[in-house]
């Protein structure tokens, strides 16, 4: 690792500029996943710099902008689980944000860094579904339906940097997380469920956290119980080390039996 | 160059900011006491505080402590450690820093934890000796 050159921008226009020239860089936020993969040298390409914008002051904080909720690429979990406007209007992401990793993670960890790893567990991303969020890049907004394009593939392009998430006020979402334990443990099924307009967005259960189609068609017709038949034909679960596929679909027809009742 | 604050001192450092927090602390400032359990973020043998929050420093890239004020295990000085002696609350000690930095953020910003509160602000710290419980109890004892 010490021929990984690390670059501190002075502020976002310096990052944008070194991470547009510098060959084989790569953002650096909270290093929650990024630090990992650095030291186990898992990374291909190998990274030739990191580009450090966790202290980027236009990268962390909650605000109102247009009236939206938008929260800084590179602000912590416990920023997040501290906003009082995220309280207020995104409890579901708060309640995301509560149940990743532990205080040493929820202390450094980020939505950029969460997005951008895009892996199918990650917890964050369902809830920014069922939101409707939008991505906010230094170049462009990227609505959250197009920005996961397959197995650990983002929309991004390979020098973007994502600078912020826009929310909408209004939804109400619920969540859910199924794992192993209460804190620490990679997802075993992740739901997030907003009625108006409806969605029905879930981790965990395919190449990328997904948009349950048929389950949502069912809900806005007011059809619950043909919601609850539809998700299995949504999902694409997988076996591995940590659940079977059939387990999968069972769970994830349960949890959304619950979240629609609420 | 790295410039912070390492248990109350001004240090610089002047190797590669890529390199872990956790290796820089041990090799360059011999400040051993910060452990490596798993280097992957799970076990928090190598926890430490940077400007008060908690963090693994085997997460963390030298670089983005400048500025920073990093305190490990050497520059703690708090009833927790006399407590975790009384009550047996270390064995092989790989885990006990980090369990004393974690401990400490709780108590400072709780004062009278509950054993759910010790729980969770100690999610993050793994320890395959002890089963938990004298250490919660040292905690607990703490609690003004
Ligand atoms: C012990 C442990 C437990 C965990 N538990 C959970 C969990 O329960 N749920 C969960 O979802 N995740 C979990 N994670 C994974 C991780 O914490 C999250 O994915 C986190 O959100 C990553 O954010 P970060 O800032 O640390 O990202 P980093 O590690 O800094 O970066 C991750 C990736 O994103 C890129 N990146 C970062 N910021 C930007 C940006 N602004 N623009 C463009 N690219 C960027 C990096 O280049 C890298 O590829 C866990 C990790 C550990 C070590
Ligand atoms: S060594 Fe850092 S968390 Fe295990
Ligand atoms: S005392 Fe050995 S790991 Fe905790």
């Amino acid at each position: 690792m010490r021929d990984v050159t690390y670059l501190r921008p002075k502020d976002l226009q310096d990052a944008v500029q070194l991470s547009r020239t510098t060959p084989g860089c790569r953002p650096l936020a909270g290093g929650t996943d990024l630090m990992v993969m650095l030291h186990a040298r898992t990374l291909r390409p190998a990274p030739r710099a990191i580009l450090d914008v966790w202290s980027l002051s236009e990268l962390k904080g909650v605000r109102r902008v247009d009236g939206m909720l938008e929260i800084g690429a590179a602000e912590s979990y416990t920023g997040i689980i501290r906003s009082a406007e995220a309280q207020q209007h995104l409890p579901a992401l708060v309640a995301a944000a509560r149940t990743i990793g532990a205080a040493q993670i929820q202390n450094r960890g980020t939505l950029g860094g969460n997005l951008a790893n895009a892996s199918p567990a990650g917890d964050t991303l369902p809830v920014l579904l069922a939101y409707d969020a939008v991505v906010v890049t230094d170049r462009r907004s990227i609505a959250i339906d197009r920005f996961f394009t397959g197995y650990r593939h983002t929309a991004l392009q390979s020098d973007e940097l994502i600078t912020a998430v826009r929310f909408p006020l209004d939804r109400q979402v619920v969540f859910r997380k199924v794992g192993t334990r209460a804190a620490q443990a990679i997802s075993k099924v992740v739901i997030a469920v907003c009625r108006q307009p409806a969605r029905v967005a879930i981790g965990s259960v395919a190449e990328v956290p997904l948009r349950a189609s048929g389950a949502e068609a069912a809900l806005a017709s007011g059809d619950v119980a043909g919601a609850i038949a539809a998700v299995t034909a949504d999902i694409r679960p997988i076996d591995d080390v940590r659940s079977t596929a059939t387990y999968r679909q069972a769970v994830t027809q349960n949890v959304l039996r619950e979240l629609l009742r609420q | 160059m790295v410039q912070f604050t390492l248990n109350g001192r001004r240090v610089s450092f002047e190797g590669s900011g890529s390199r872990r927090l956790l290796d820089v602390l041990r090799e360059d400032f011999r400040a051993t006491g910060t452990k490596e359990g798993c280097g992957e973020g799970e076990c928090g043998a190598c926890s430490v505080l940077i400007d008060g929050d908690v963090v693994d420093s085997c997460l963390v890239a030298v670089g983005q402590v400048e500025g920073r004020d990093v305190l490990t295990i050497e520059g703690l000085s708090s009833p927790l450690q006399q407590a975790f002696i009384e009550h047996g609350a270390a064995q092989c000690g790989i885990c006990t820093p980090g369990m004393l930095l974690a401990a400490h953020v709780l108590l400072q910003r709780t004062t009278r934890p509950s054993a759910d509160d010790v729980r969770e602000a100690l999610a993050g710290n793994l320890c395959r000796c002890t089963g938990y419980t004298k250490i919660i109890e040292a905690v607990l004892s703490c609690g003004t």
